[in-house]
């Protein structure tokens, strides 16, 4: 049991924060909001630079060869920072399918485009009808000619507008629902047949609806075995909470920190409001939400490479509903706390509190996991 | 940065739950998987098994009788103690008292009371709270007069918990009244409850049970001897123990115990018609718990190895968290525990029980303990400073408000 981070992992999480806290203040991510991709591109060559890119890649595919501690770290960071790139799309989702499941060709073909800034990715896995269900897969991939052909749809793909492949899963076999017959492909975004329609998150965030006629593409362009692959779009998803879940402790980090601020500054009836018990207990009721946060952050993080598929899939279940409810109790109450300002568009709390709820709405939400870890109860 | 035991750990783990297996008696084991209270009996004894080794003053150094375990090794044998299910050993003799003389005591005061406190040949009892000092401690009013070789002590304590089984009692009295602060006039005193003009008269908690007391001191004669540090300083030492230890505060191997025995025992009952295990709200319930316990089982892990890491001895603010966490989550499972048995955990029958009758059973004996338990556990949001006032500690000391 140790919970110290090593010389490097220090050293990681202090570049990010050194390198966000110098391009991303409130008015400069306004100002990548409003370019054409909803990011910055200039900032994810410096992300590219830093090494953040190809972190969680092997050293043999121009990576670094970090493991899940690595990424919530930098995570954590763009918590803090609200930052807008397709980190999550690219290096944690797409990222880790083509680390577990791409055959040499794919990986020393895409892994150094990612880790070099030269290429987006996105996961196009959920679908309108599916809501968390991660078997609901009605696209359908069928054989011609050496290749397949897909057809269907897919929504809510985070950054898929500007992925240049994107990372689709389409159903080779089987009826809806069945965890078997599912298949991953590697998709050209330009490719003929793909339509997508962008537009921006609740938080800001971009991301698409997919859909796809007649896309052809080869049979080198399976990623992973066909028919087999849910159980790598269980890790993919896995690997996308224990990522999510940093992020989210980060901006509550941001929000305590805001709010702990305010108390301290903003006056009514002659004095700081912080000097109220009930607003005091209620910012400690935060902080201790906050720690249990982060907690379980930790273990998502720890429980990412666990070997047994059913021990780890229930501690990250668990990691998603201990964050989610923490992040909602820190989200809710930063808000509170502010009163008016905390609900104006030009106020940092509102936008901290709208990505965390964005995370608790992807890969299923608290009730979601909480349901299936109640399945399991014996 | 790795949350898992380290096979060294995990080895210390698997050797003490095998102690355990071999060494618990068998009726004490059932008695405290059915939810009982560990009667004096059964602490004293479980004690001394534990003392044989060197591991009932489990957070002793050597030197002093105990095994000079790390602060990881302490927390394995709680929550593996607490699993087994076996009684707690003394937290008065070994969380409280032998801390304070390790660190305060004199020479002698050592020798004489540490082994024997180890041992739980002495049993001691607290004597902080008074009528009129709760959660503000400062304010007692007990007092100590120095009249020769001894301290004339009177006054009164209440909330004493099993003063009645008590040998000795650590003490907060006041011996300057004039002092400019309030702490600056407090000293902590040993007091033999045998000593004439005691008077112990039972507080009945809202479980049924005689736990409580107050207890009266009426020209007390105490050895100046028998002070601990120096006069007037008493207050440093009231400080030190509510930091010190406080990682077991959380009880969560108690918790994690409680939730295995409600998920045992819905099986026997049915709800809708089918075993209550397979009903989707207790299910829930038992998954939110579970989650719970979780994140306070890490949240404890970091606190403890900061505190291997970082000898300085201060309390972790952080420990707060654990004390309010860990409270609520005993609640929450006891309370799971008695509505498992739903309206056979309402009888009370621990006079029947007590009887020995023979008469068929009014419920099922963990019912009405679960429910026993649930009552008496109010009190745990309340003992050990109020969560309020955990809340305070923290936003003070945590968030600078």
């Amino acid at each position: 049991m140790d919970f110290d981070l090593t010389e490097e992992q220090r050293l990681l999480r202090d570049s990010v924060e050194r390198l966000l806290g110098d391009h991303y203040g409130f008015d400069k991510r306004r100002s990548y909001l409003a370019e054409p991709d909803g990011w910055s591109r200039k900032l994810w060559s410096q992300y590219a630079e830093l090494g953040l890119l190809a972190l969680p890649f092997p050293e043999s595919y121009g990576g670094f060869g970090g493991g899940p501690i690595e990424v919530m770290l930098v995570m954590e960071g763009f918590g803090r920072a609200l930052a807008l790139e397709p980190y999550l799309a690219t290096v944690v989702l797409a990222g880790t399918a083509l680390r577990l499941a791409g055959n040499e060709g794919q990986k020393s073909m895409i892994l150094p485009q990612i880790a070099e800034g030269r290429l987006i990715l996105a996961f196009a896995h959920g679908e309108r009808q599916a809501r968390y269900d991660l078997t609901d897969v009605l696209t359908t991939a069928r054989r011609k000619s050496g290749g397949w052909v897909l057809d269907g749809a897919k929504s809510v793909v985070l950054h898929g507008d500007s992925a240049q492949r994107l990372v689709v899963s389409a159903r080779t076999s089987g009826e809806r629902d069945n965890p078997d017959g599912i298949t991953l492909f590697l998709v050209d975004g330009a490719a003929n047949g793909v339509a997508r329609r962008s537009y921006p998150m609740r938080d800001g965030m971009r991301a698409a609806e997919i859909s796809l006629s007649d896309v052809e593409v080869g049979s080198e362009d399976v990623l992973g075995e066909v028919g087999k692959a849910f159980p790598l779009i269980e890790r993919v998803v896995e690997a996308g909470i224990a990522a999510t879940a940093a992020e989210a402790v980060g901006a509550m980090e941001a929000m305590q920190a805001l709010t702990l601020e305010y108390l301290k500054t903003r006056q009514q009836f002659g004095r700081p409001i912080g000097e109220n018990q009930v607003l005091q207990h209620r910012a400690a009721e935060m902080l201790m939400e906050l720690e249990r946060g982060r907690s379980m952050v930790m273990l998502a993080a720890m429980m990412l490479e666990e070997p047994d598929d059913a021990e780890r899939a229930h501690n990250i279940a668990m990691a998603k509903v201990g964050v989610g409810q923490a992040s909602k109790f820190v989200s809710q109450n930063a808000i509170q706390l502010h009163g008016g300002i905390g609900m104006t568009e030009e106020y940092a709390v509102g936008h901290y509190f709208r990505r965390c709820m964005v995370i608790e709405h992807l890969f299923g939400d608290t009730a979601h996991h909480l349901s299936r870890l109640a399945d399991a109860v014996k | 940065m790795d949350l898992r035991y380290t096979p060294d750990e995990l080895a210390f783990r698997d050797e003490l739950r095998a102690f355990f297996r071999d060494n618990l008696p068998g009726d004490i084991r059932e008695r405290m998987r059915l939810g009982h209270a560990p009667s004096k009996a059964d602490i004293v004894t479980w004690q001394r098994v534990l003392n044989r080794r060197s591991w009932a003053a489990y957070s002793w150094p050597k030197e002093y009788g105990g095994p000079g375990w790390t602060p990881v090794q302490r927390m394995i044998f709680l929550e593996e103690n607490q699993l087994a299910p076996a009684p707690e050993v003394s937290s008065f003799n070994i969380t409280m008292i032998g801390p304070v003389l390790i660190q305060f005591g004199t020479d002698d005061q050592k020798k004489r009371f540490l082994p024997r406190a180890a041992n739980i040949d002495d049993w001691w009892c607290q004597g902080f709270s008074e009528p009129g000092a709760g959660s503000d401690l400062a304010s007692l009013k007990t007092t100590a007069k120095r009249d020769g070789g001894d301290y004339v002590v009177n006054g009164q304590k209440i909330w004493t918990s099993t003063a009645h089984h008590a040998d000795w009692c650590f003490c907060l009295v006041r011996t300057d009244s004039q002092a400019k602060r309030r702490q600056q006039g407090i000293s902590f005193l040993l007091i033999d409850m045998k000593t004439p003009g005691i008077t112990v008269r039972p507080i009945i908690s809202i479980d049924g049970s005689h736990h409580l007391n107050e207890v009266f001191f009426d020209d007390v004669r105490v050895p100046v001897e028998l002070r601990v540090g120096e006069e007037n300083h008493g207050w440093d030492i009231a400080k030190f123990l509510l930091g010190h230890e406080r990682t077991g505060i959380a009880r969560l191997g108690k918790s994690k115990e409680r939730v295995k025995f409600a998920r045992e025992a819905a099986r026997e009952m049915r709800a809708n018609g089918k075993p209550l295990i397979e009903d989707p709200g207790f299910r829930q319930r038992v998954a939110q718990l579970e989650t719970d316990m979780k994140a306070l089982e890490i949240t404890q892990m970091r606190v403890v190895s900061a505190h291997d890491k970082n000898h300085d001895g201060k309390p972790d603010p952080l420990s707060s968290v654990l004390k309010v966490k860990g409270t609520e989550l005993l609640q929450a499972t006891t309370e799971l525990a008695m509505d498992v048995g739903g309206p056979l955990s309402m009888p009370d029958w621990a006079h029947e029980l007590a009887a020995l009758s023979n008469e068929p059973e009014l419920g099922p004996e963990w019912a009405t303990e679960a429910t026993r338990s649930y009552l008496f556990l109010r009190a745990a949001s309340i003992y050990g400073g109020t969560n309020e006032i955990q809340k305070n500690i923290l936003t003070k000391a945590v968030l600078g408000l």
